[in-house]
């Protein structure tokens, strides 16, 4: 059997089933189990890939490589995790008032169905069905973040919505473009949007339609990593979405729409050849660290001000896949990887700290080491690795980056190092009040999930000591293709 | 100049002169029975001038001579402006001394002398009104050019003749950016001609009266003159109109017989252009005056893109 | 190719492209809300028209299929929803747009010249017998971009982002006879169940802030 039947089906299955059942008890099991199962089918899938090398499936419909199996697998497993941590957020989210029975359904539901969108844009051949993955992953989000129907979340909802509605469009325009430039050398015949097709004939493709082609993909996906300046849907998501939520945009979603931008980058490269993506990348991504750690400084909720460290992150992404090269986009791989499972495991315990304190503020939040010692010290460990202190992966990352920057383009180093060190300082003197300091807090009726948290943060300690062969001949693998 | 040539000067301005009450009193008729109105007849106009004329044209004491000269100098711009129009033929041979810029300036001529002349007796009514003329104006003539410009892009001469001419000669063909070019002109003629959504030519309230407030101070000989360049004007621009974006049935041949078939094609083409006026007029409500810009500047832009668009989709 | 393809059809189709230019500049100006789903309707219309006159000339059936269910989707179901939405919540008029309309018209003017400047030569690449409308798309889809983002009515807002799909289905018909079928079914449920979503949550902005003004989804700000 094909693995990624499973998991493509699983996901979907699981969303039909939870439409239906999505309100029972049972229902944060299924979530669970449908995870797992699709979990369990990308890891086949990754096992086949390693031995076999790149595939194609079903008639060219869905193409596997070393750049999306890991994300596969990365995605499908970060889902898992978030989905066992939901388990007992959403009973005390429902204990608390917040999620009724109909909202339970649409949320589980939802929540499947945004997998499903996540691994179809990574697994498809097609670009076209790449937009229209992200277009869906856009919406079944912007369903998830207005769950609770408050004031707040439908405003983030909508904002959300009508940014990113608008700004995932162009990329459609792009994607018009490029299938137009594409059909001449292909013919018509159903194979000019298929990413294998393009990637064969990229550097007969014409230069004029693919720089024009190359702006509106870059603006329109661009606007989904949550790029600077068409960012501010991001923190509004992050911030009034549940706690799971916030962790799979941050952990998943983003991560799918610079994925998207790469595939995007390896064939504007392979027909332009004067490294136009890569300075376009470059340019926006150090400007997206920069505005965003100045931006992170002011925020007082802190669902927000991780959000604002994300697009710090995508934005140090964008520069290291900018830079090009083997190591930096080795660099930029291993940074997705760990931002990934260091971000969505602060959102687990952020998440369980907001509940403790009743609130987003950072100010209400005190003394957690008090109230829920492994809560806090989630917190404190998550919050030091994704400033990228050592030994955990994110220093690695980010210091290959810079190493790298300060060869290849050295006038961008001071903005990185400036920014990377006011993030540090504004991030870490605000959760340490959280962590530390008195407090008439209760601890949560229910003991929360915390497994995910340090799993999580356990692969990103891994990673910083030692990266397996298997990941690092993918790593190499994928670098190769993006960056040449 | 052969006398084919001179024939059908002549005839045009002799028609013009004749026709443009009845086009008025026509567009009055239209609008009267979509109301459900029984109107005053056709020959209304005719009657009006006939009485105006052989009234004592009163002029006010602090009147310069610009006032006495003005119905004169619009009259003859306005005449002038529906001679060089190809309406019954494309030969014409004062066509070759006037283009389309120079028919915009005619009119442009026309409204600087009637504003001038309305500020010169010092009544409030007279200045507010040059006022609201001018800012009509200031936006109806570039979008007037620019439409001009469209058809003159088409053809590739400003000449008018040359224009109509190739319009109607060549096989049928559909210009998109006619259809950006004719919504702009039919927007400039209503601003233009004191047509409804603009300025209602039946008014006499202070408030909204754009044409009305410029000759309040006229009568007599002075007031038909007015009267009957501002239905001159009408006629000229449904020519124009006609010209453009409906050229079949004009004479382009150079046979007397043709210049005969042309004339109840006009008569046909006048008829239903009044008819749709009317419509148009029954169909909209006056607006403010401070969204008459606002409504002009869509014009202006409307022809503008129909320029761009016809550049882009010649490419 | 088919190079017997008569002018005058080829000229249809680049007057169908002006005319779809000619609604997203109504749009623009459009303060009334009603209008504006007329005008959107129309746009539907138009864009339909187009396809059927695009697969007809170049034998291509699939633009049938397509321009089947851009009706279905854009001149019948969603201007439906569109109607009930404007009529329950009875939100027949816009207020003034965030710049005024003169101004936004002329900023408008400057993305048309943006779009033919960009359309003009990629356009020479195309194949397509409609090529010349490429610019002519783009410069929709600038404009109903703008429209979405100068309006501060939710309703506006969506009918903003609609008609800029409109262009998006125009662009991909005139320069590629329409992108694979399976892509084109993927984006039209995209927007079927998009605009469901946008209904669903018009209702729900009502309830919770008593207006469909986005004034008031102001709350959350950087700061």
């Amino acid at each position: 059997m094909e693995p990624l039947a499973f998991v493509l089906g699983v996901p979907l299955a699981g969303a039909l089933l939870l439409a239906l059942w999505g309100h029972h008890e049972v229902a944060r099991e299924i979530n669970v189990a449908c995870s797992l199962a699709a979990f369990l089918a990308a890891c086949a899938l990754t096992a086949q890939v390693i031995d076999g090398g790149p595939r194609l499936v079903w008639n060219q419909a869905f193409y596997i490589d070393a750049l999306n199996v890991f994300l596969v697998t990365l995605t499908s497993f970060v889902g898992l995790t978030t989905s066992i941590f939901s388990r007992p957020y959403m009973k005390i989210e429902r204990d608390h008032g917040k999620m009724t029975p109909p909202r339970l359904r649409l949320y589980h539901s939802m929540y499947q169905l945004f997998g499903f969108t996540m691994l179809l844009a990574l697994t498809t051949n097609n670009l076209g069905i790449l937009w229209v993955a992200m277009e869906a992953a856009t919406l079944t989000t912007v369903v998830l973040v207005s769950v609770y129907r408050t004031a707040a979340s439908l405003e983030a909802a909508w904002k959300y919505f009508i940014l990113c509605g608008v700004g995932i469009a162009q990329a459609l325009f792009g994607t018009v473009l490029l299938y137009m430039a594409a059909e001449k050398l292909i013919g018509a015949e159903g194979g000019a949007l298929l990413w294998t097709q393009l990637d064969a004939v990229k550097g007969q493709l014409d230069p004029r339609a693919i720089t024009i082609a190359l702006a509106f993909l870059f603006i329109g996906y661009g606007t989904k990593v949550g790029l600077v300046p068409v960012h501010n849907w991001l923190p509004d998501a992050h911030a009034e979405g549940p706690t799971p939520v916030s962790a799979v945009l941050s952990g998943l979603l983003l991560n799918v729409a610079l994925y998207a931008v790469l595939r995007c980058k390896v064939l504007a490269d392979g027909a332009l050849g004067n490294g136009l993506a890569g300075a376009m990348m470059m340019g926006f991504g150090l400007l997206s660290v920069v505005a965003a750690a100045f931006l992170l400084s002011r925020q007082r909720d802190v669902k927000r001000m991780f959000a604002y460290s994300s697009i710090e992150h995508m934005g140090l992404m964008t520069f290291a896949f900018g830079l090009g090269g083997p190591i930096a986009t080795y660099a930029g791989l291993l940074h997705m990887t760990v931002h990934s499972l260091v971000k969505s495991a602060i959102f687990f315990a952020v998440g369980h700290a907001a509940q403790t304190a009743g609130t987003q503020l950072m100010s209400e939040i005190r003394g957690l080491i008090k109230v829920s010692p492994t809560v806090a010290w989630g917190l404190v460990l998550g919050t030091l690795a994704i400033l990228g202190m050592p030994p955990f992966g994110v220093f690695a990352s980010e210091f290959l980056i810079i190493t790298t920057a300060m060869r290849e383009q050295p006038w961008a180093t001071p903005f990185l190092l400036a920014a990377l060190g006011v993030a540090f300082a504004s991030v870490f003197s605000r959760v340490q009040p959280m962590v530390f300091g008195e407090t008439q807090l209760a601890p949560l009726a229910h003991p929360p999930a915390l497994l995910p948290v340090f799993v999580h943060l356990g692969l990103g300690l891994m990673l910083g000591l030692y990266v397996p062969p298997a990941l690092d001949a993918w790593f190499r693998e994928a670098a190769r293709m993006v960056g040449g | 100049m052969d006398g084919y040539a001179l024939l059908s000067q002549g005839l045009e301005i002799v028609l013009a002169l004749l026709l443009a009450p009845l086009l008025g009193g026509w567009v009055t008729q239209c609008r009267a029975w979509l109301l459900n109105r029984r109107g005053p007849g056709l020959l209304q106009p005719y009657r009006t001038l006939h009485k105006l004329f052989v009234k004592e044209s009163v002029v006010a004491e602090q009147a310069s001579r610009i006032f006495r000269a003005a119905p004169y100098v619009v009259f003859g711009c306005m005449l002038l402006a529906s001679a060089i129009v190809p309406t019954l033929s494309a030969e014409l041979p004062l066509s070759r001394a006037a283009d389309a810029i120079a028919l915009v300036g005619l009119f442009a001529l026309a409204r600087v002398f009637i504003s001038l002349a309305a500020m010169d007796i010092g009544t409030a009514f007279g200045t507010l009104g040059a006022r609201r003329e001018m800012l009509v104006g200031f936006l109806a003539e570039p979008a007037l050019l620019m439409v001009l410009f469209s058809a003159s892009l088409i053809s590739g001469s400003t000449s008018l003749s040359a224009t109509v001419g190739t319009l109607a000669r060549s096989e049928f063909a559909i210009h998109p950016a006619m259809a950006f070019a004719g919504i702009a002109f039919t927007m400039v003629s209503l601003a233009e001609n004191a047509r409804v959504p603009v300025d209602n030519p039946t008014t006499h309230l202070e408030l909204t009266m754009i044409h009305e407030a410029l000759i309040l101070e006229y009568s007599g000989r002075h007031l038909a003159l007015i009267e009957w360049a501002a239905s001159l004007k009408l006629f000229a621009y449904s020519c124009i109109g006609l010209a453009l974006f409906f050229p079949w049935g004009v004479a382009l041949g150079g046979s007397p017989v043709e210049l005969l078939w042309a004339l109840p094609a006009l008569l046909v083409k006048l008829a239903i252009g009044g008819a749709a006026l009317a419509l148009l007029e029954t169909l909209s409500a006056k607006m403010r005056v401070f969204r008459v810009p606002e409504f002009l500047a869509t014009a202006f832009l409307l022809a503008v893109i129909g320029m761009l668009v016809h550049i882009l989709l010649r490419g | 190719m088919p190079a017997d393809v008569s002018p005058l059809f080829l000229q249809f189709v680049n007057l169908l492209g002006a005319v779809l230019l000619l609604l997203a500049f109504a749009m623009l100006s459009q303060r009334r809300i009603l209008s504006l789903v007329h005008l959107f309707t129309m746009q539907g219309a138009v864009l339909v028209l187009a396809t059927i006159v695009v697969g007809y000339v170049t034998a291509q059936p699939h633009l049938f299929v397509s321009a089947l269910l851009t009706f279905a989707l854009k001149v019948v179901l969603i201007p439906l929803l569109l109607h009930r939405v404007v009529a329950r919540l009875d939100v027949r008029w816009d207020v003034e747009p965030l710049l005024n309309i003169p101004t936004t018209m002329l900023v408008g003017i400057a993305l048309v010249i943006f779009a033919f400047y960009l359309g003009a030569p990629i356009a020479q690449l195309s194949s397509s017998v409609a090529r010349g409308t490429l610019g002519i798309a783009l410069a929709s889809v600038l404009l109903s971009f703008l429209m979405t983002i100068t309006r501060t009515k939710a309703v506006a807002q969506v009918i903003g982002f609609l008609a800029l799909e409109n262009g998006l289905f125009f662009a991909a018909t005139s320069a590629t006879y329409g992108m694979p079928m399976v892509v084109e079914l993927g984006i039209a449920l995209d927007v079927l169940v998009g605009s469901l979503i946008l209904g669903v949550f018009m209702f729900q902005i009502r309830e919770q802030f008593d207006s469909l003004d986005i004034h008031h989804l102001e709350k959350l700000k950087e700061e």
